[in-house]
This record gives structure tokens, sequence and C-alpha cells, in this order.
């Protein structure tokens, strides 16, 4: 049995965030998840996709976020507890569906959540999706630890039921990606199957129904409120004079900076994990113990503005301080000596932080920037287009491995915003410049946001030329399937679409389809594409070669090595493809066999047919 | 209980993450509260690999810039790179062999001189104990064991609260038992390459 579905109340096990948070919806007795994966929440539907046929509850990785909040709000009505995953920026995406559920409301539990990213570890931007809450009126709860990933999934659950609304649980990137001890609950049953009750002149969201359900949420806030200010999870931890507000991972940074200073009776913390509603008569009284207050809360002053909003309708006019000049940033995420440094000044203490060395002279290394794999199809794609279109051409791209092609000497990135953008941005390119366009996009985007963008591209003739990247999966979130993939070989039965159909359904007419290892066939169709008058496009299709090893379809090729009697150092190999199986020793060009795993592409771009294949 | 800081350093591919959760899952065992924090995503794309174990009375999940009571580096030139992770009293354990990054081959970069790396670093800290953790790793059997030379290294170091023998059994529960011998013979090299120092 999967250690995770085990029923071992006490039980006591080093967990990874996200696997505690799969825990909690096991104990809560989930019937359903869903999810589209996403660094810093990608471990959740991993974890689910490993155990949930042997635990017997539905799952599935869905096309994209919007339409995963949908599945697991269709399980919410029909009275089936469900639980909804994705990064920060796929509630942008299923934003739509979740302003409206906050309307309809649940049946049955349902938990959305949400991993930020502040330092954008993996991410295009680090915004703060503490907005959501406030936007949609829909509660938050933000843990501290693993422990609490576990237990406060367990009491969304039991909120989301009370209320019969969805509650979002937001987690950042540190607390998805530590790992702490996690004591085992009690497993609750679980109800896989459940039944939808019709009731259209509730859940059809027309205006005179929504004018009724937006009073509805009005009024939950106020019981949403009432839990809020009983939660265990709302505290004033002490009875110093000196206040300090916190949530999250912070928390624990607060926490340990009054040991490391020895303030602990000086201090009282607020700390607010039922974070929205904001419990009011809890902070009510906390600003009428303390003189001053510091707020600790990374990325956006959310709680700072709002308790300093509390304050003044209380008439309440002590110092309410967090972002600014000598006090927190908004920009990134906090560590502990970032927070012990701040509240030493702020309270007027001496700091105690252990001195950094001196790293002045530590001389300039070299950089390690992730870099697309050796072997990797993108690269040999990139090549090939860049002969043919060269460095004039305008590169849209998109989210995924491929978007390391923004580095040089490859450069074959010039805009990327979000999933899907690499389309739509080239339309609006292709329409206001004379400039010639090729947009990339991988084959997991391409089903999550691309193909209503290449509608639009078809509709209305933009002329523009359009790779998909097709390696089989979706690669940098961890190689899960996508609508494109037989998962037959993971043992769950799937409809394969195939992307050509797909594109050539939508009405394109002209679309080749290649093996990009294959590299005059590569350069070959995109001169025709470029050639072509109006839409084109090219499947680029290989393996992702560490997929390929993962499930055992690895292309079965020797390392290629340098001919250095035929090598005369064009150096087109490094400075064309730059795979990091090629490094240069005292001048030449050579091949590191265990990192090569023998694509050819090197070989197909060497002038002098110096590279070759080892002979055994 | 004192607090111990832990930065491991590497490359992707290197085994770091599964070192620092083999420290973090022997000090459950053994009762001793520990947080390990991993950065996920890009390491498989030969990044940069960082994980930090804070073992004790201390509950944040990461280690600040001068902060850390060991560092642990699985290759010198990101050894060299988190040196802004130690202070006075950090001991510093690092594999000597290097593994220069893409940039180095498309003249991005210049590595640095080993010796004079490890000069640097020696000066400025409490120890440093610098082993060939490859050559070890392959002494002991398999090449991909290097993670659990520099495991070997830390508890030969004396620095943290844990027992060579609770590793060890958290190395037989949580690795895979095809490896079992080389990981435990990589193990002991660490050690002992640690000791004598």
């Amino acid at each position: 049995m999967h250690t995770l579905l085990e029923d071992s109340p006490g039980k006591e096990m080093l967990l990874l965030g996200n696997e505690a948070i799969v825990r909690g919806a096991i104990e809560a007795g989930i019937g359903l998840a869903s999810s589209y994966p996403g660094t810093p929440s990608s471990e959740i539907p991993d974890t689910f996709f490993s155990l949930y046929q042997e635990a017997g509850f539905y799952f599935e990785y869905s096309t994209n976020e919007k339409i995963a909040f949908e599945v697991a709000a269709g399980a919410a009505v029909s009275g089936v507890r469900s639980m909804v995953t994705m990064k920060h920026v796929g509630m942008n995406v299923a934003s739509d569906a979740l302003m409206t559920l906050a309307y309809v409301g649940v049946n049955a539990g349902m938990v959305v959540i949400n991993a930020d990213d502040p330092s954008l570890f993996s991410s295009q931007n680090e915004q703060d999706n503490r907005y959501y809450a406030r936007l949609s009126g829909l509660p938050m709860l933000e843990p501290v630890n693993a422990q609490e990933m576990k237990d406060m999934t367990v009491a969304a659950f039991d909120i989301s039921e009370q209320l019969k609304l969805p509650v979002i649980m937001r987690t950042t990137t540190r607390l998805n990606h530590l790992r702490g001890a996690v004591e085992f609950g009690p497993k609750r049953e679980m109800k896989p199957k459940g039944f939808f009750k019709k009731d259209p002149f509730h859940y059809v969201t027309i205006p005179a129904v929504s004018r009724n359900l937006h009073k509805e949420l009005v009024v939950k806030y106020d019981q949403a409120l009432e839990l809020s200010e009983n939660s265990e999870y709302n505290q004033i931890i002490g009875n110093g004079a000196w206040g300090i507000v916190t949530n999250g991972v912070s928390m624990n940074y607060v926490q340990d900076a009054m040991k490391d200073l020895d303030i602990g009776e000086k201090i009282a913390i607020l700390r607010l994990g039922f974070s929205y509603p904001m419990p009011e008569g809890m902070i009510e009284k906390f600003l009428r113990s303390v003189e001053k207050v510091l707020v600790v809360e990374e990325l956006e002053p959310v709680m700072e503005n709002e308790i300093r909003s509390i304050a003044q309708s209380k008439g309440i006019g002590i110092p309410i301080k967090g972002k600014g000049d000598g006090l927190f940033s908004r920009l990134y995420e906090y560590d502990p000596r970032i927070v012990r440094q701040t509240i030493a000044s702020y309270f007027g203490l001496s700091d105690t932080s252990p001195v950094m060395v001196d790293t002045s002279d530590v001389p300039e290394l070299p950089g390690r920037p992730p870099n697309l794999c050796a072997g990797c199809p993108h690269r040999a794609m990139y090549y090939a287009v860049k002969q043919v279109y060269g460095t004039e051409a305008v590169y849209p791209t998109d989210i995924g491995c491929y978007t390391l092609g923004v580095l040089p000497p490859l450069s074959m990135a010039d805009i990327g915003l979000c999933m899907g953008a690499s389309i739509g941005s080239a339309c609006g390119l292709a329409a206001a410049t004379d400039q010639k366009i090729v947009a990339f996009i991988g084959d997991s985007t391409f089903f999550h946001a691309g193909i209503p963008a290449l509608i639009n591209a078809v509709h209305n003739k933009h002329n523009f030329t359009l790779v998909i990247l097709d390696n089989g999966t979706t690669a940098m979130t961890g190689h899960q399937p996508h609508p494109g993939v037989d998962t037959a070989p993971m043992g769950v039965e799937t409809k394969m679409l195939s992307i050509e159909a797909v594109v050539r359904g939508l009405g394109v007419e002209h679309v080749e389809v290649v093996n990009p290892l294959q590299v005059k066939k590569a350069i070959a169709a995109a001169r025709a594409a470029k050639e072509y008058e109006g839409l084109s496009v090219i499947i680029s299709k290989e393996l992702c070669p560490l997929f390929a090893k993962a499930v055992k379809k690895a292309r079965k090729a020797r390392p290629f090595y340098v001919d250095q009697d035929k090598c005369k150092k064009h150096m087109d190999c490094i400075n064309l493809l730059a795979c990091p199986a090629m490094y240069l020793d005292k001048g030449r060009t050579m091949i590191d066999e265990g990192l090569c795993i023998g694509c050819a592409v090197c070989a197909q771009v060497c002038p002098e047919n110096a590279i070759l294949p080892l002979k055994k | 209980m004192e607090t111990k800081r832990l930065v491991l350093v590497g490359v992707g591919g290197q085994g770091n993450i599964l070192a620092s959760r083999l420290v973090g899952e022997a000090c459950v065992a053994a009762g001793i509260h520990a947080v390990v924090s991993e950065i996920h995503g890009m390491a498989q794309r030969g990044g940069i690999v960082e994980t930090d174990v804070v073992i004790g009375d201390a509950t944040s999940p990461i280690v600040s810039e001068g902060e850390a009571d060991v560092l642990i580096g699985f290759e010198p030139s990101e050894t060299l790179r988190s040196l802004n992770k130690c202070n006075e009293n950090t001991v510093v354990i690092t594999n000597v062999k290097p593994l220069p990054p893409f940039t180095v081959a498309i003249g991005q970069g210049i590595y640095p001189d080993i010796d004079e790396a490890l000069a640097l670093i020696k000066a400025r800290v409490r120890s440093l104990i610098s082993l060939n953790g490859d050559e070890l790793a392959e002494k002991a059997g398999n090449l991909l064991s290097l993670n659990m030379v520099m495991l070997g290294a830390l508890i030969g170091s004396g620095v943290i609260p844990l027992e060579e023998g609770a590793l060890k059994e958290t190395i037989a529960r949580s690795t895979k038992q095809a490896f079992l011998e080389s990981n435990l013979k990589a193990f002991d090299l660490g050690l002992s390459a640690a000791r004598v120092g």
C-alpha cells in the first residue's frame, strides 16, 4: 500500500509539503482531484497520480487550470469532495470559473490549492494571489509548515462544507518544497460518487439568479468572518508590548528571530492562518494590547493595509508598518536574516546576526544557467529555423523547457508572456508589422491555451509560422501526460489526440511534420514554411530524451566523438548548437561521452564531417 | 537543542536532494526536529541545486547568507559560489572534482583554479574538509554514490548531532536495495576521509 494511504493515525513521516497536502486530502475523504501541473505545485498531482487508482477516487490531469477547476466544481456541486491544484499563474486561467462558482457555491468540500512563487524560482511573475480571496470573496487559509499543510487541508474541507463555498489554501514555493515531520490523522470515509440535484434557478447564473447569489455570498462573508475570529489558525501568541503580525512561511522566520534576539517576553505575535476574511475583532484586541506593530508578509502589503484600515475605523493610532524604506520589500521571498534584522531595527535592538565572510576577492565564476539537455530536440529545431529565418525574424515563445532557447547562442525567443501567448502575440505582431514571425509552442502548452489562439490565426488570416515543439510529454514540470500522450503504458486509459489532426481540423492549410533530428529535412520544412504565403504550421516531433529514458524508449545510439584530424575548428557545433555534451579542452572540441545520447545533430551540422559515432 | 544549519550545493544530477532528504529522515527517526528545503524545477536542466537542512529548535526551512554551520559542496566551483553562506565558524566540506558548466565551453566564463579556490575558502572559515568525492564513489563501485560520500563526510566532520548508525539505517531503508552495498561503502569512504581530513 502507498504509505500516504495507510490508515495509521499517529504515524510520523518526513513529507514534502506537497505530499502533506495529498495526505490531508486523503484524510478528508476526497472523491475527485484535478490539476494542471505547474512548479511549485506539480508534486501534488504527481502524488495523486501515483496512488489514486489504489485509493479508489477519481483523478485527472486536466487540459488547463480553468478546466481542472470546472471539473472539481462539477464534483463539488454533486456532493463529492474535490480538490483542484495549480500554481499562482494557473489561478489567472481558472479565475473566470472561480469568480462565479463563488456565487453558486458547493454541496461538498472543495479545496483550491494555489501555489505562489515569491522570488520567481520557476515562474514568469511573482503575483500575490491573496488578492484572489478578496476578488472572489472566498475564504483563504495559509499554512506555516508541513504538519499544517496536512492539517489545514482537512480543515479547509470542513470550512468549505460549513460555508458551502470553495476554500482557497495558499502556499508559497518554500512551503511546497520543504520537507518536515507530519503526524498522520484518521482517514474519513471516501465518497467518490454523488448525485447532482437539479436546481437551475440556483446553478444557471443568468442575471436574475446571480443578483440573489451575490447577496448570499455577502451573507456568507459574515459567516466566514465568524469562523475566522474563532479559528485555531488565528492566534495571538505572547503578551509583549511590541506587536508582530505574520502569515505563512514568515511565521517561522519571526519565531526564530525572537529566539535569536532573545526578545520572547517583549513580543506579541498575531499569526493569521485563516487569513481571509481577516478576523477584525481579534485584530482590534491585538492592536489595543501593543504599542507598535510590524507586519511581516512576503510580497504585497495586503495584511498591512487592511490592518491599518481596521485601526482607522476603530480610532487606534499606533504605528503600523511593514513595507518601506528600512523595512520590508515588496519583492522576492524573505529569509531568517532579513526578518531578524528588520525586527531588530524596527524595535531598536542590536542585530546579533553572524557576519558573512568577505567574498570581495572571490573570482568571477562562470554562470551555470539551466540549459536544454544534451540531445534535446528543441535545440535541433531552433537550429533549423534559425538557418532559414536568421536573426531578423521575430520569435514569440511560450512556457516550457523551450523557453530556455532565449539563451545565447540559440537566442531564439523574443517575447514570452504566458501559456498560449506565443500564438496570440504572433497574430498581433503579424498584423502590426511587416516582419517575419515564427512562434514556438510546446505540445502540452498547445493543448492548454494554444488552440483558441490558432483558431484566431486561421480565421483572421494571419501570416506567420507556428512551430509546435512536440516532445511527447509535459517536460518542464516533470513529464506529466497531456491529451497528445498515450497513457496506456502508465496504466491509465485515455484517448490520445493527434496534434496534426487537430491543426488540420482547425483549417491550417500548410502543415508539415518533421523529426528535428533529421537536420536537412527540418531545414527544408522551415524553408517551405517561409516561402508559403499565409499561416503555416510545422510540428517538430521527437520524444524528450529524459522522458524517453524514463519510459524505456530511449534511442539506442552510440555517443559521438570529434575526429581531431578532420576537425578544422569551424566551431559550428559549439557556437551554433551549444550542446552541454560538448566542451573545449585546450582549444580542441570534445564530446563528453557520458552526456552524449547520440542524437547526431552536431554530426550533421559539422561542415567537415568530423563528428563520428564512437566505435564499440 | 542547539540549532545546526546545513547548506548543500551541487549541480542537477549529483544527488543533492536525496542527500538532504536522508538527513531529514534520519533526524525524524532519531526524534530530532528537522526541516529540509529544496528547489525543484530547473534542476535537471543542468542548473545549480541548493538544499538546506535546519536541525534543532529552529523552524525556518532555509539558511540565510552568512548563517551556515556546515556548507557541503558537491562541486568545487559551486562551493566557492556559495561562500556567502558562510561565517568564520562555518565548516566547509567540498568535493574537489570539477564539473565545468557549458558556459565555459562557449567562452562565457573562466573556470576557477581549484587550489586557489580551496585556499581562498580555507582562509575564511573554521575548517575545510576537501576530498575527491567522485574518486571515492568510483572506488565504492558506483559513480552515482557521490551523495553518499558527502553524507559520510558530513557525519565524519562531527558537526551535527546525528549518529553514524542512524544515518546508515536511513540509507538502508530509503535507497534502492541494489545499490545498498556501494552506497554504504561510499558513505564509509567519505566518513574516513573527513576524519583523516
